[in-house]
């Protein structure tokens, strides 16, 4: 058994860990395919009709479209914002640079019902009304720090040169940023572009307080779930899981090409 | 450096982002904060500067028990995470060869990205009365009538331990592969057993990638209202659940803020805890 791995009892754990944890993973997108009312064995089927019904839920099919749009669009808000930021912080180190990065990074450690609360509050004092937008707005504060981070991380020494370099030979500085900062940029921009449309897409609580009538697909899904058991919601869980997966998926293929070049 | 007149853009480049934050996020913590001494009155918010919002928060049993569970399932969770993900990460750090050690992380890790609301609902189809681990007991005749598993605090910490395990595995692996292996190898060649060697060379090196997993954990798991709302039993409430009755059925904005501020402190307190281990930037 020696040559894959070196120890029975560790193949044993690994395996058992995986049983684990791809447990409830596979009986739910397993029985989103059942051909009757309840999404437990015995399996019948397969049967594509709990996607059709999806598919046939307006109410749904709406929350989708929101959910894209949220995702999309706080997604470019936030990548715009954290590549600004995280240039500005590369470029030259600013006064207070540890308090800047120190804000910049907090909302990292409060919780996403903190944050949402907060903004409901604040909202409702100041007369915005719960809506899409608002909801954007909350998903552009939990994203940006890790839009930072990431694009932070990739600004290494050899870009203030060249932006320097591209500044003597005459370029603007809103030249140098698009024209020679942001394509070489490009990979981690894309993957946290992705990373935080895949947040926003996947983001219940704040998509929930801060929405009334325009909500979310995880808003909706939360709803179904007071039905108890149903294929309906094996098959919408499935839809949300297998987007999540393919986004990430290729930003981080995006990245490993990136990373497989520079080395 | 300032070779060019007027605005210079590159100096200002981190003012929306800063601004952003401060506005979208320390704004309404600080709103939260000053809301806390305001009362509702007929319904109406009215500012009045008084603790009496934190009297009857501290007052109220019920209110009091569910910080109470919300720390203990917290703590449960985080401990029992580590317990499953520590030998998991070491397994791949140091058993799996290195070639496959990427596929494996990332088959580890894949269901991370389960949908949120669904992650918890995917254990109900599992763990539920008529769900596959009771049919399956009962087809191999281990028990007679189903299990009462669902719908308790177990369900709750099962559901968060699957998906804290995942994560601890990540920043715990993350650590132990840079653990450089000569040290090991030095230990080792000192006439330390593998025992040693990992008690005193690899354990001590591999606590910050614990402590930052632990703290994520912490931080997301006392926080968190699907989970419990899900798989949690009628007979308790964790704080993130009471917090939303107070806003979704009271409208009760005083109390919510006064209850999600206790959380924050809870979370700022375990973060001073444990500082001198998170190294926030490694990872």
């Amino acid at each position: 058994m020696g040559a894959w791995i070196r120890s029975a009892p560790a193949m044993a754990y690994l395996i058992a860990a995986l049983g684990f944890i791809y447990l409830p993973v596979v009986v739910l997108v397993v029985f989103s395919f059942q051909d009757g009312l309840l999404p437990v064995p015995p399996f019948k089927g397969p049967s594509l009709q709990w996607y059709e019904k999806m598919f046939a839920n307006e109410r749904l099919v709406e929350s989708l479209i929101n959910s894209v749009v949220v995702a999309v669009s706080s997604a470019l808000v936030t990548t715009i914002l954290g590549f600004l930021a995280a240039y500005g912080m590369a470029r030259r180190t600013p006064r207070f640079a540890g308090g800047i990065r120190f804000i910049l990074m907090a909302p990292l450690t409060v919780s996403y019902l903190i944050i949402a609360i907060g903004l409901l509050i604040t909202f409702n004092i100041v007369g915005i009304q719960k809506s899409l937008f608002a909801v954007g707005l909350g998903h552009v504060v939990i994203n940006l720090p890790l839009c930072f981070a990431i694009i932070y991380s990739q600004f290494g020494d050899h870009l203030r040169n060249i932006d320097w370099a591209a500044h003597d030979l005459g370029a603007s500085d809103v030249q140098t940023l698009l024209h020679v900062i942001a394509p070489i940029m490009k990979p981690s921009l894309f993957a946290s572009f992705c990373l935080s449309a895949t947040l926003s897409w996947d983001e219940f609580i704040i998509a929930f307080l801060l929405s009334r009538f325009d909500v979310t697909m995880p808003v909706v899904i939360f709803e179904m779930l007071r039905a108890g058991l149903t294929p309906e919601v094996n098959a919408a869980g499935t839809m949300v899981f297998a987007i999540s997966m393919v986004t990430v998926g290729i930003a981080a293929m995006v990245m490993a090409v990136n990373h497989g070049e520079r080395k | 450096m300032n070779r060019r007149p007027g605005f210079d853009f590159t100096r200002w480049a981190y003012q929306p982002a800063l601004i952003f934050t401060v506005v979208f996020f320390g704004l309404p913590l600080a709103t939260m904060v000053v809301v806390s001494f305001w009362q509702r009155i007929y319904g109406k918010l009215t500012a009045t500067w008084t603790f009496a919002n934190y009297n009857k928060f501290f007052g109220k049993d019920y209110l009091v028990d569910a910080l109470w569970n919300s720390i203990e399932v917290t703590l449960a969770t985080t401990a029992i995470s580590i317990i499953l993900a520590y030998p998991l990460a070491y397994i791949l750090a140091y058993r799996v060869p290195a070639r496959w050690q990427r596929f494996v992380l990332i088959l580890t890790v894949l269901p991370f990205w389960t949908a949120y609301v669904v992650r918890s609902y995917s254990w109900l189809l599992v763990i539920s009365e008529n769900g596959i681990l009771n049919i399956m007991m009962t087809e191999f005749g281990l028990i007679d009538q189903p299990l009462e598993m669902a719908y308790s605090r177990g369900a709750t910490i099962l559901g968060f331990v699957h998906f804290f395990t995942m994560l601890l595995t990540l920043t715990i692996y993350a650590n132990l592969v840079q653990i450089k292996p000569s040290y090991r190898k030095a230990a080792a060649d000192l006439g330390a057993s593998p025992l040693q060697v990992f008690l005193r060379i690899t354990l001590p090196l591999s606590i910050p990638g614990v402590a930052v997993g632990a703290f994520i954990t912490f931080v997301i798991c006392i926080g968190d209202f699907i989970t419990p709302q899900i798989l949690g039993g009628g007979t308790e409430v964790l704080l993130p659940q009471a917090i939303m009755l107070q806003v979704s059925r009271a409208a009760n904005f005083p109390m919510a803020s006064v209850m999600s501020i206790t959380l924050m402190v809870v979370v700022v307190g375990v973060y001073f805890m444990s500082a001198k281990h998170l190294k926030m930037e490694r990872v």
